[in-house]
């Protein structure tokens, strides 16, 4: 009785519970469609893969300032395979993911300094950056002579083009509210293919985001496992708390 | 054991407080589910206080380190997430605990004579609290913390001759910057906190001297027992109030770590993804909207239009929004205290104005285009029609007749 009675009106009481339960993202207006990045964080070996093409594609340009290499061990890598595979010689295995680029050099080079990678993925969401990293094209226009589909004029070239291969922009007309006609980003299809067909590109990037995603967070993986036992344990008190009150309030009519 | 008792209780008030707050407060029997938020807002402060000791260990307040040493309590700190998440989703959730808790002095007219004093301490919580969670926002110091204080502080910049003198003061710099998270910290840290728990003492020490209200709004100390000259429907708090509380805490604690642990981002409401990103004074974010529970002032700040460009007549509608709950007390004039009793105009009063208030926070966080913005003037209209014109329809109401004593039934 006690407990229905608590749902119930928790609920209809609870609107600040309906409002909550729809997410930010849901209600702030998007007009690009972004596509749904493949995120298992306990997948470890998409995670090496990932850290590998990060440290190797990524790492030049980009910091991922707040990580220390050695937190990979977290995703079965030993110390030593860190130090052979994914260090710069210059680094130990306790060090931050620093960049030896200036900040000033590289906003001479690419018009803004690349952003730090740590926290990226939950600033972007995971969608964003795997649309993102799969959204190079061909613009002759840019200075970099590359454009994006969902960051329009950015200043990244795109560094795994060997990969992926080259795309080209297919455009369309489209009359604007002001009655002109303008031209604008139908899709992107791909023009000179890469090393790679579509599919093995598409996994690479996958895996790429997934350790940018488990790299923005590290602590994640512990945080869901602690949770587990937390809600047992509570559980567990909770029905011992209702039969302590249960007991203590008999004699009050 | 009793010696020492007694030796301290010559010297201290320790059996006399202990009977006096906990085992011989007489709090009514029925207490239904609205009555757990004031326990749990209580603990909340003691989980806020006790994660943010933690939290000021490893963090560092400056402008170049600050964003940095947060992922350092988030990554090398051990725990350190745990603490983290911990005092940014009590931080949220203190409020849902804060407005329930308000929820419930509407329902059920706690805030009525002889509890005026106790209203008046709690609204200054409140408004404490708000100053509280502004500044601890500003302290990641990510770039919606950046903007978010940059907009709020130029907000007194909208008061006439003194505003700009104002808003330079409170930043300490002409823009936001080290300065003002320096002096921000500070404020976080000690003085509100400081001011808060003496706040919190005096809202108990005068809830305690009159007693509390009930879901029947009817005082337990009309009847008391000819012989023991205790309130009939008056049971000591410990240890009934104790265990129903633990009770209380453990239910809400379920919800607190199914966020803590599994959404700490809560959707982005919780933790916006702006504040990832470190904070850049030359870098304006396109959307700059406050964390969700000051979104219906905020909702309100941007439904009243500017007069001659200025927007301070906004500025002035918030704070009135805010401050009007302090009349509450003067401004209900039914001869009822309870929902239970009172006739349809306060229902539906009540029912407009929680509709208005949810209107709009949710209004607070969308952009303002044209047709949310006039539905952010309806429901502001709501808003302080709920309140100016409470002397008239409270008067005017068909109240149903008080019980002599409180309704319970046991279980």
């Amino acid at each position: 009785m006690m407990f229905s009675t608590l749902f119930r009106k928790l609920f209809r009481n609870g609107l600040a519970v309906v409002l909550l339960a729809v997410p930010m993202t849901a209600l702030a207006s998007s007009t690009v469609h972004l596509d749904r990045a493949p995120i298992n964080v306990d997948d470890h070996e998409s995670l090496q893969r990932g850290a590998r093409t990060f440290t190797n594609y990524c790492l030049s340009c980009h910091a991922a300032s707040y990580m220390r290499f050695v937190r990979m061990t977290d995703i079965g890598l030993t110390e030593a395979q860190i130090k052979d595979n994914l260090l710069f010689t210059t680094d130990k295995v306790g060090s931050l993911m620093t960049v030896a680029m200036r900040p000033n050099d590289a906003k001479d080079w690419f018009g803004a300094p690349p952003p730090d990678l740590s926290v990226i993925s939950r600033a972007r969401g995971a969608d964003w950056l795997y649309t993102y990293l799969r959204g190079f094209y061909r613009d002759d226009t840019r200075a970099s002579g590359w454009n994006n589909t969902v960051f329009d004029k950015v200043g990244m070239p795109h560094v795994l083009a060997d990969l992926q291969g080259h795309q080209v922009a297919v455009m369309q007309s489209h009359i604007g509210a002001d009655g002109k006609a303008h031209s604008v980003l139908e899709r992107v299809e791909l023009a000179k293919p890469g090393r790679l067909s579509p599919s093995e590109y598409d996994l690479v990037v996958g895996d790429l985001v997934n350790y940018l995603v488990w790299m923005g967070e590290p602590s994640a993986p512990t945080r869901n496992r602690t949770g587990i036992f937390v809600l047992l344990f509570l559980s567990v008190f909770l029905v011992i708390a209702f039969y302590m009150k249960k007991a203590f309030w008999k004699d009050i009519h | 054991m009793q010696n020492l008792l007694n030796w301290i209780d010559a010297r201290f008030p320790l059996t006399a407080s202990y009977k006096a707050h906990l085992s011989e407060y007489f709090a009514p029997k029925n207490f239904n589910f609205w009555y757990y938020f004031g326990s749990l807002a209580l603990m909340v402060l003691v989980l806020q206080i006790v994660t943010g000791i933690f939290l000021t260990m490893h963090y560092k307040p400056d402008g170049a380190m600050a964003f940095a040493s947060v992922e350092y309590i988030m990554r090398d700190v051990p725990l350190g997430w745990l603490i983290r998440y911990m005092h940014s989703t009590g931080a949220s959730m203190f409020f849902v605990v804060i407005y329930l808790h308000m929820m419930r002095g509407l329902l059920y007219g706690s805030y009525r004579k002889p509890r005026e004093l106790i209203w008046i301490f709690g609204m200054l919580i409140f408004l404490v609290l708000m100053g509280e969670a502004f500044m601890g926002y500003l302290l990641p110091w990510g770039q919606m913390s950046y903007w978010g204080a940059q907009v709020i502080i130029n907000l007194f910049s909208a008061i006439p001759f003194i505003g700009e003198d104002i808003s330079t003061l409170l930043r300490g710099d002409f823009v936001v910057g080290d300065a003002t998270l320096n002096r921000f910290f500070a404020l976080h840290v000690i003085a509100l906190p400081l001011v808060l728990l003496g706040l919190v003492v005096a809202h108990l020490v005068a809830l305690h001297e009159v007693g509390s209200n009930n879901p029947d709004g009817v005082e337990i100390k009309k009847h008391k027992d000819p012989v023991t000259h205790l309130p009939v429907d008056g049971i000591p708090f410990h240890p009934y109030y104790t265990v129903k509380d633990i009770l209380g805490v453990v239910v809400f604690l379920i919800v607190f770590s199914a966020i803590l642990f599994f959404a700490p981002e809560m959707g982005g409401y919780f933790l916006e993804a702006n504040n990832f990103i470190p904070a850049d004074p030359m870098k304006t974010p396109e959307h700059i909207a406050p964390v969700w529970y000051f979104t219906p002032y905020y909702a309100i700040l941007r439904a009243v239009p500017p007069i001659f460009g200025s927007q301070f007549p906004g500025v002035v509608a918030m704070g009135v929004a805010v401050v009007i709950f302090f009349a509450l007390p003067w401004l209900d004039r039914s001869p009822v205290k309870s929902i239970r009793y009172r006739g349809l105009n306060y229902k539906i009063a009540l029912g407009l104005f929680v509709f208005a208030f949810v209107g709009l926070g949710i209004l607070g966080i969308l952009p303002a285009t044209e047709l949310y913005t006039w539905i952010s003037r309806v429901l502001s209209v709501i808003y302080f029609a709920f309140f100016l014109l409470m002397p008239w329809y409270t008067k005017n109401d068909q109240a149903l007749p008080e019980p002599d004593r409180v309704t319970f039934h046991s279980h």
